[in-house]
């Protein structure tokens, strides 16, 4: 259920100090054109990843930004080691790395003025992986979003379940889709964005059920992983299998909106939310 | 495991020899064939209160474990299959309908694992596609509207990992589950009797209560799946099932189900009367228990019990 493809975002960041190669059409980017496209290829217009707190500078009014459970991080209930290391110092170098608590950073904040609470997935904290805590940021999140009848929005950037919180994670999917369905009883608008990627458990849970669901172009999502399905039924599988394009096309997205454009599009959107 | 478990039923068909053999009141033997009875009694105990988390998983696969369509016999009366998910296709790889247990009307869903290729390629090893989930969802929402409990039993490898399940949309379909089944009206007793695989075992699993016999697993990731990636070798897998903690102990320690129904001695495959007593017995207790509960005191509960699923450090 969990599985992201690692060499994926190795290959990203394999370039020299000044140059990009970008991933998709394999061109060399200028990084400072790079970073100043907003982490999008300028001459493919490939959407790679970016870190939670420069999407919520992409989405929220300057300064408008508080967040919620800064403090809480990964236990290890089940005293998981891997071939390599434990959890527990996975985690400890996760989270001096990216300076990160979580694979997940919660908040409120303004949208053009709209109040909304978000809940931003970074996928440099373990691959973006529900854990525990994780799930725990969007029941509260959500949660408040309930208290208050404020919007609430999460941007989901994941591999899926975290294995090294063992069935603890999976319930993860059951504790956040519990809290997002109280939301409909109070006509509290709840909308997903999908970035690249969702995949596993997340897909399977919040990140697909959302009032409106809205992907980034050319993201990964779906729910089993490229290989166990090509091993499953002993063919390949078409390119743009799992994208924002086949998902929009068979009916599982609203609409596709680039990066640049996301925050109007989000404040469109709120703005038909009338309460 | 296998090699285990050959033992101990080779001294079993051994004894029915020697009883053959002798007759039952051949008094000289009867002496020995107590003797006997008793090794092989202490034996399969041996084998069975020291369970790896790996053979504890085989035992939960075990081909000739029960499974849905044999509780659909001999636990439950009067089962009237309801087909189809009003979108696709009926999916026989999950299945449902109204039930009585002891009496008492449900709404039964569970998925169909098969006993052998021939069922199983129909049944499709109990790996549920789109239209599986939504049928359930269906169902469900039928249980609520004539207020019916609905009993689900959990037996899958996982979610099926195709093509179609996912040009369909297998991730939405367990998702809107997870959803729904937070608020539905009526109570949920889930029980896992043999593989809860994944997303595909909680799409059915969002329970009131949470049963589990005691050979049965439920784990995030299967054991295989896991060590090919965690470890990068399928081989690891004993090691994997191991470090999820996959088993029904493991599970109630972790605080995630509320009860551990006591497979016979030999585990369920050896004798299905008792099992499907234990069972019966466990989910009309936990039926019980959410009697004259009302909707809202239901959803609430249902709701605590998530909220309060996880560890994390703050
Ligand atoms: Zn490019």
């Amino acid at each position: 259920m969990a599985w992201f493809s690692k060499s994926k975002s190795k290959k990203e960041n394999k370039s020299s100090d000044i140059w990009i190669k970008c991933p998709k059409c394999e061109n060399h980017i200028f990084k400072e054109d790079w970073s100043n496209n907003l982490n999008v290829c300028p001459k493919c217009n490939f959407h790679s990843k970016i870190s939670a707190y420069e999407r919520i500078g992409l989405i929220l009014d300057s300064g408008t930004f508080e967040e919620i459970n800064i403090s809480i991080y990964p236990a290890d209930p089940l005293e998981f080691v891997d071939a390599k290391e434990s959890y527990k110092d996975k985690v400890a170098k996760t989270r001096k790395k990216t300076g990160l608590n979580e694979s997940i950073v919660t908040g409120v904040g303004k949208i053009n003025g709209i109040k909304v609470v978000v809940a931003v997935m970074d996928f440099r904290f373990m691959g973006g992986s529900l854990g525990s805590g994780t799930g725990e940021k969007i029941l509260q999140a959500s949660n408040y979003s309930y208290d208050k009848k404020i919007p609430f929005i999460i941007f989901s950037a994941s591999g899926g379940a975290r294995m090294h919180e063992g069935i603890l994670s999976l319930m993860q999917m059951a504790k956040t889709c519990a809290g997002i369905a109280r939301l409909d009883e109070r006509k509290v608008p709840f909308i997903s964005v999908l970035t690249d990627p969702t995949t596993g458990g997340v897909s399977a849970s919040y990140a697909m059920v959302g009032d409106l669901n809205i992907a980034e172009p050319g993201a990964l999502i779906g729910f089993a992983g490229r290989r166990v399905i090509e091993n499953t039924i002993k063919q390949k599988l078409p390119d743009d299998f799992q994208t924002s394009e086949y998902l929009l096309e068979h009916g599982f997205i609203d609409f596709i909106t680039n990066r640049s454009e996301m925050k109007n599009k989000l404040y469109q959107v709120l703005s038909f939310y009338n309460r | 495991m296998k090699q285990k478990e050959t033992s101990v039923s080779e001294m079993e068909e051994m004894l029915d020899k020697l009883k053959a053999m002798t007759g039952a009141k051949d008094s000289d033997f009867a002496d020995q064939i107590a003797k006997i009875e008793k090794l092989i009694e202490v034996k399969k105990t041996n084998i069975y209160s020291n369970l790896t988390p790996w053979e504890t998983v085989q035992i939960a696969r075990h081909h000739k474990r029960p499974v849905l369509n044999d509780y659909i016999k001999l636990l439950f009366t009067d089962f009237i299959e309801l087909h189809g998910d009003r979108r696709f296709s009926d999916d026989r790889a999950l299945i449902g309908g109204f039930a009585r247990i002891d009496g008492q009307p449900i709404m039964l869903i569970g998925h169909n694992k098969g006993k052998n290729v021939d069922e199983n390629v129909i049944r499709n090893f109990g790996m549920a596609k789109p239209e599986g989930y939504r049928k359930a969802l269906r169902l469900m929402k039928m249980a609520e509207k004539f207020n019916v409990p609905i009993v689900t039993f959990i037996d899958t490898p996982g979610a099926y990992p195709g093509l179609e399940a996912e040009e369909r949309g297998q991730a939405e379909a367990i998702a809107r589950n997870l959803v729904e089944m937070a608020q539905i009206k009526v109570p949920i007793i889930s029980v896992v009797t043999g593989e809860g695989g994944s997303g595909g075992a909680l799409g059915i699993g969002v329970g009131d209560s949470i049963l589990m016999l005691s050979n049965s697993v439920y784990s995030v990731i299967s054991p295989e799946g896991c060590a090919s990636i965690i470890w990068r070798d399928g081989a690891m897998a004993e090691r994997a099932a191991e470090a999820l903690k996959v088993t029904a102990g493991s599970l109630k320690e972790l605080g995630i189900i509320d009860e551990i129904i006591e497979e016979p001695l030999g585990g369920a495959h050896n004798d299905y009367e008792s099992t499907i007593m234990s069972v019966k017995k466990a989910v009309l207790k936990h039926l019980k228990k959410y009697k004259g509960n009302s909707e809202s005191k239901l959803i609430k509960k249902r709701f605590a019990k998530y909220s309060n699923i996880g560890v994390f450090n703050k």
